[in-house]
């Protein structure tokens, strides 16, 4: 017999309606189990059943955030569930949002435990860990199976109320909340241990990880906009037509840099996208409205701005690692100073 | 990627439709867009609705880069 009753919350693709051609349909519910759903019925066994999954196109919920959430919402509201189960995400940034958005909501507007999970990247990740359990997942749905028993059994000892132990014994990401306890070892040994660790090369657990706040001053505003270089960046994925330099559809290794000396207009015979992360039809249509190519033209030649800097640059944000992404930005910055560009827009999709 | 450059010396303005990701990654200037396949154009729109759009987005980002700010600032 099934103790508790669960609604799960997957996206599109898992939920096999279509993948970024789909991206946009809205929020529907279906009875019962689907996709993902199966692995969370092995993991609870009979202890809990998922009697209804929500589907949602990952471009609908983000586009619509407020609607979305509250017509989500209330779908969940309507089974009466004891728990809410959404993903996981793993590295999927609008699903992952979208996951964490709504568990948040559920647990506080409708009072039911709920959990997601996703990659430590996920930008879902940083927005919502401290709010509600987001289970650390691998960064592609190849984790899904070690994934799922740790969400399962969280799940569980959340619905029946035991207590959470460490994120490190559960396995969610860490959320700010410490736990008193007792340590078999006092203090000093315990730092002599690290220490002599340390000095050996070995490897060793802190117990003080420092917040990382990577935050950026603002730069000073550009004085006179008139007289400014200005550059094109983008994660959009916006190349040459036959993308010469490969640049991978999602986790890019790479980025390029192209020659803008000359083009007025970015159309579909000279441009598209190697974005593999969103629906390309209308970027390979006329990639202008990824980045404003005509329009910054149009403005240098009515001396709005100084120059439209004559090379841009590109690669695919989906599921780009944040270490690629920083390297890639470092590289092209020092390639926009030594062009003498004097400011930056940066598009994303 | 907006940090970086921003890091490097030079003023960016990111232009993106997930605002709240965009906020995460501490962009400083930021302009919400259209939409994620579309951030800077609509192809529902007329080839000469849709430039105009594309300008009044243009416009905002170039309002961006040219106003003083202290921290995080949507423009919207």
């Amino acid at each position: 017999m099934s103790n508790y009753k669960v609604v799960h919350y997957i996206n599109q693709f898992f939920g096999q309606i279509g993948g970024e051609e789909k991206a946009d349909v809205p929020a529907e519910k279906r009875q019962g189990l689907v996709g993902p759903g199966l692995a969370f019925k092995q993991a609870f066994g009979d202890q809990a059943e998922i009697t209804a999954t929500i589907i949602c196109g990952d471009s609908w919920f983000n586009e619509n955030l407020e609607l979305a959430t509250k017509t989500v919402l209330e779908m969940i509201k309507e089974e009466k569930p004891d728990l809410f189960i959404a993903g996981p995400a793993f590295n999927a940034g609008r699903y992952g949002v979208a996951c964490a958005t709504i568990a948040d909501a559920v647990q506080t507007e409708l009072g039911i435990p709920a959990i997601t999970g996703m990659y430590i990247e996920n930008p879902g990740a940083d927005m919502f860990r401290e709010k509600i359990y987001i289970v650390a997942t691998g960064n592609s749905a190849a984790g899904m199976r070690k994934a799922v028993p740790v969400m399962a059994k969280l799940a569980l000892k959340l619905v029946k109320g035991e207590p959470i132990g460490s994120s490190a014994e559960e396995g969610f990401l860490p959320n700010g909340i410490r736990k008193n306890f007792f340590e078999n070892k006092r203090g000093s040994a315990r730092a002599l241990d690290m220490l002599t660790k340390k000095l050996a090369g070995k490897p060793y657990v802190t117990e003080c990880p420092m917040p990382s706040f990577d935050r950026v001053a603002p730069q000073p505003a550009i004085k006179d906009i008139t007289k400014a270089n200005i550059a094109i960046v983008t994660s959009g994925g916006i190349v040459p037509k036959g993308n010469p330099d490969r640049i991978e559809s999602s986790s890019a290794s790479k980025y390029g840099g192209y020659s803008l000396e000359g083009v007025d207009n970015l159309t579909a015979d000279t441009h598209e996208t190697a974005h593999g992360g969103y629906d390309p039809v209308y970027a390979n249509q006329d990639a202008d409205r990824v980045i404003p190519v005509d329009v910054l033209r149009q403005y240098e030649k009515d001396g709005k701005i100084g120059k439209l800097n004559d090379w841009f640059y590109s690669t695919v944000g989906n599921g780009t690692s944040v270490a690629s992404s920083k390297r890639f930005a470092t590289e092209i910055a020092g390639k926009l100073l030594a062009q003498g560009v004097d400011a930056v827009i940066m598009t994303s999709t | 990627m907006v940090k970086e450059i921003e890091r490097a010396g030079i003023p960016v303005v990111h232009m993106c439709t997930i605002t709240p990701i965009s906020l995460t990654v501490g962009a400083n200037r930021i302009v919400p867009t259209v939409a994620i396949p579309y951030p800077i154009g609509n192809p529902d729109l007329s080839p000469e609705d849709e430039y105009e759009l594309r300008k009044k987005l243009v416009d905002k980002a170039l309002l961006a880069l040219t106003t003083e700010i202290t921290e995080q600032t949507i423009f919207e």
